[in-house]
């Protein structure tokens, strides 16, 4: 009994190979369709047609379904509004977009066979710098050269030559954590569901090769498959809870930018 | 059976090489497909959510706390009226209470002096029947007392005249009497 299993079977990468579904190309860039786009369609579309049915009755006694878009909605404005205060509320549709965009994403990701588009460094970069493409034009836009007070935190009464001393060390270290801000918004979240994903395959492909492979294999399969089941749980888990943080950090980055002042 | 199934599958895709496969996440070719789409669908996700179903969302709910508001107060204002008929109640019940008492009380004291002028006027007229009866009792007595010195008079000539003696009435007559007033 021993398969020599193909490598597409085991492998745990390959679940996040990008395949054209549609080629396209224009003006020599290729901007194929791909099974990336797909499933981002997917999510797109299934966001569009929760919320859309679920608003459009607008009943005084919410359905099942209008209470849940309700709870949704309340939910990302009351986050909004606690980490940035009420200014922040005009910044509500794009962190309710992020948030939802980014959970369906993830939820779509958990359907087996389905892919992450999450799990890819390019998508979750290009919506972290989006953040912080907001962040700096919403914080230049209202406050001018007053955002750079961001950068210097006051200091209070203090000898000139001690905050001289002082901003010398604080303002590195302000620009360093600030430029690190989209490198570890976007790393985050595509670290977890890149991870999350290869260990769920990994346990899953363990269970089947040990119940081929017989002898121990038959102790180390459904062993592996529990710890599947398990992971499958905390994946649902994570697939929430980084959506949430990507939003809930949009928003504290958001609040820099509508009162830099410390 | 499971394996053979993912076999067949796994021969569609790529074929193993000797040479370890791209890390996908890191592969370049498909990035600008990837940046294209996620452009086009997060700006559609954006403009759908904010322009048509957030507006929507915050509306109903926006209609629902206004309408609790306004149900609450429409409750708040029964409660108060309410209250009002309560008190106007109670304060009817006071009053009438108070002039049920009043009435009784008069209507008591009426009879009070009624009973008591009544009774005046019924004392007087036994007392002045009380009196007539008296005046009359002394009147018979007189008579009779009159009638028993006639008889006592009467009865001592008849026993004179049978010792055989002989007595003027005037001296039987101051004999009875003087014997009377001895008496």
């Amino acid at each position: 009994m021993n398969f020599l299993l193909p490598s597409a079977a085991i492998d745990p990468i390959h679940q996040f190979q990008v395949t054209k579904w549609l080629e396209l190309n224009i003006g020599g860039v290729d901007l194929s369709f791909t099974n990336a786009s797909g499933f981002m369609l997917l999510g797109v579309v299934l966001t569009i047609a929760f919320f859309g049915v679920a608003a459009s009755k607008g009943l005084l006694v919410p359905s099942r379904l209008q209470s849940m878009a309700e709870i949704g909605y309340g939910f990302v404005a009351d986050m909004v509004r606690g980490v940035a205060g009420e200014e922040g509320l005009k910044f509500f549709p794009f962190v309710f977009t992020l948030f939802f965009f980014i959970f369906f994403a993830n939820m779509i990701g958990m359907v087996p066979y389905a892919f992450t588009t999450t799990s890819h460094i390019i998508v979750t970069g290009a919506l972290a710098l989006l953040v912080i493409t907001v962040v700096i034009g919403y914080g230049f836009m209202k406050h001018g050269m007053h955002f750079l007070g961001l950068f210097a935190p006051s200091l209070g009464d203090m000898h000139i030559l001690g905050k001289i001393g002082l901003y010398a060390i604080l303002i590195p270290i302000e620009v360093v954590s600030f430029v690190a801000r989209p490198l570890t918004l976007s790393l985050r979240l595509f670290a977890n569901m890149l991870a999350g994903h290869i260990m769920l395959k990994l346990f899953a492909a363990f269970a089947v090769i040990g119940l081929t492979a017989g002898g121990i294999g038959y102790v180390v399969g459904p062993l592996a498959f529990s710890m599947g089941v398990a992971l499958n749980a905390l994946e649902f888990l994570v697939a929430g809870l980084q959506a949430y943080v990507f939003a809930i950090l949009t928003c504290v980055y958001l609040n820099d930018a509508l009162h830099p002042g410390h | 059976m499971l394996i053979a199934l993912l076999a067949e599958g796994a021969a569609q895709g790529h074929l193993p090489d000797d040479a370890p496969p791209p890390f996908p996440p890191f592969e370049t070719w498909h990035m600008p497909s990837q940046l294209f789409w996620l452009a086009i669908l997060f700006t559609t996700l954006y403009f759908t959510l904010s322009r048509w179903i957030l507006p929507k969302l915050s509306d109903t709910l926006e209609k629902r706390s206004d309408r609790i508001a306004s149900d609450l107060d429409q409750a708040a204002r029964l409660n108060d009226q309410a209250t009002e008929a309560q008190q106007a109640l109670e304060l009817r019940l006071a009053q009438a209470r108070n002039k049920a008492r009043e009435t009784s009380e008069k209507a008591s004291e009426k009879m009070a002096t009624e009973m008591a002028a009544e009774t005046a006027r019924v004392d007087a007229e036994i007392a002045k029947k009380l009196e007539a009866a008296d005046a009359r009792i002394a009147s018979l007595r007189a008579s009779a007392m009159k009638n028993v010195e006639q008889i006592a008079v009467d009865t001592a000539e008849v026993m004179t005249a049978r010792f055989g003696l002989k007595a003027s009435a005037a001296d039987l007559k101051s004999a009875v009497s003087a014997a009377m007033e001895k008496k």
